[in-house]
């Protein structure tokens, strides 16, 4: 594919994402994980690594609008995709996501090193489940662990977020 | 932890990917199962072979009579296809039971077959409907049905130099069939602690005929157990099954570990029986009623 090699003499390899909207590229040797070429090469340290073998959530990002764990793809086998990680969920101006001003509102966040994960675990759930019931809520969020809130708050967050979205599509439709 | 350094390959065809298929060779499709043990450094593999270019393997196809799962189909396609849940429903009640929602967007079935952990959901459904895995090689094809599939905790039947490239699921014959899955886990999904898969079926009299079931997480590979001499001509309405939670009781043999003692997966064994069986026979009914 390339022939490219860092210090050490492993083999690189170049990768090209959008990440958030933005083309980007790094040569990266293929053990790379996602999750650490967009903390290191890109310098996008908003996604958080906990457990890096797929049970804590914390590293979850959107590739290609569904969320997947970055911790558990190699940046060279998702070449070409189209990621969006937590910097990606506000708005261009700043204007938090719903998610994320759900999270302010219902004081979904105490350290804060899980965060990243719910924000895009919701974002992408909410999209498929837009009114989630209790249960669903609860499944939503069940492959992401929080060592500080006790879960009652972001769940109170899934459902706050569900309503600011109707409330924005609301705003926005009696605009037009 | 990080994984050990490997030569990567992205081959754009079959027929590239099993030219370099051999015994240094290991196939990455989701990766949810071999990326942690590759971060854990419990496999090394010398050459890491990414199918993920392979497209025409990402199909979910219902016709002529069964369930066909391409070798990069995404459990999370395989969950919402109408069709196929339609054809073996099955595959949705165990699906809903497999890992996460960011897991299954990722991680393939057919990977989850070859991959063969005794706790994983579709390696017990392809056991109990007796379904095949068809896989080639440059020196061609073959097909392994279920039962000569999985070898051990692991280890499948599926070859070094060999991509497994379908998997086969029969279709629910239409009358008077019904499937039943029931699992406990610590937290929803994680491993678990005992899961079932039940096929059950009615007789001409309307009480049941028979029904099977298969087991996760209670031996080295799924194991089948036949309850049709415990079910057999009880009433389709029955509340309760207690002589085929006691046949199940009886017939495994799980193992301790850090979440279980083998005597509570065993009770847990015959409880869950009991709800997948529910099920399987409600659904049955319906199936007949229709």
């Amino acid at each position: 594919m390339t022939a490219y090699q860092d210090a050490n003499g492993e083999e690189l390899h170049e990768v090209r994402l959008t990440v958030n909207g933005t083309a980007r590229a790094a040569r990266v040797p293929a053990r790379r994980l996602l999750s650490d070429c967009l903390r290191h090469d890109l310098r996008l340290t908003g996604t958080h690594v906990g457990c890096e073998h797929g049970v804590c959530g914390a590293c979850t990002i959107l590739l290609d609008g569904a969320a997947v764990r970055s911790c558990l793809l190699l940046a060279v086998s998702v070449d070409g995709t189209d990621i969006t990680t937590v910097e990606g969920l506000a708005g261009p101006d700043g204007t938090l996501s719903p998610v994320q001003q759900a999270f302010a509102e219902c004081h979904g966040l105490q350290c804060g090193y899980c965060t990243p994960g719910f924000l895009t675990t919701i974002t992408a759930g909410l999209a498929v489940t837009p009114d989630p019931d209790d249960e669903q809520a609860r499944d939503m969020i069940g492959g992401n662990l929080c060592r500080c809130t006790g879960y009652q708050n972001i769940l109170a967050a899934v459902h706050r977020a569900a309503e600011i979205t109707r409330e924005r599509a609301a705003d926005a439709g009696g605009r037009s | 932890m990080k994984p050990p350094p490997f030569r990567y390959s992205r081959p754009e065809s079959i027929t590239e990917a099993l030219a370099l298929l051999d015994d240094e060779a290991k196939v990455l499709a989701g990766g949810q199962s071999l990326v942690p043990l590759l971060n854990f450094r419990l496999a090394a593999p010398e050459h890491l072979v990414d199918i993920n270019r392979l497209t025409a393997l990402s199909y979910v196809d219902t016709a002529n009579g069964a369930v066909r799962v391409g070798a990069l189909a995404r459990h999370a396609d395989l969950l919402a296809s109408d069709a196929a849940a339609a054809a073996q429903p099955l595959l949705r009640q165990a699906l809903r039971w497999v890992a996460h929602p960011a897991i299954r967007n990722r991680g393939t079935t057919v990977g989850s077959l070859v991959h063969a952990d005794p706790a994983g959901e579709m390696p017990a459904v392809l056991a109990l409907l007796g379904g095949t895995v068809h896989v080639a090689s440059t020196a061609g094809e073959r097909s392994i049905p279920a039962s000569d599939f999985f070898l051990g905790p692991l280890e499948s039947a599926v070859q070094p130099d060999e991509l497994a490239v379908e998997a086969e699921f029969p279709v629910l014959p239409r009358t008077g069939t019904g499937t039943g899955f029931a699992e406990i886990s610590r937290r929803r999904g994680d491993y678990a602690v005992c899961g079932v898969a039940v096929l059950a079926w009615l007789a001409a009299d309307a009480r049941i005929g028979g029904a099977s079931a298969a087991y996760l997480s209670m031996g080295p590979v799924p194991v089948v157990v036949d309850l049709t001499e415990a079910v057999a001509g009880t009433a389709a309405d029955a509340a309760t099954f207690p002589a085929a939670a006691g046949l199940a009781r009886d017939r495994l043999n799980p193992q301790p570990d850090i979440h279980a003692t083998a005597s509570y997966r065993r009770h847990l064994a015959g409880v869950l029986t009991e709800r997948a069986l529910l099920t399987a026979v409600a659904r049955a009914r319906e199936a007949r009623d229709a």
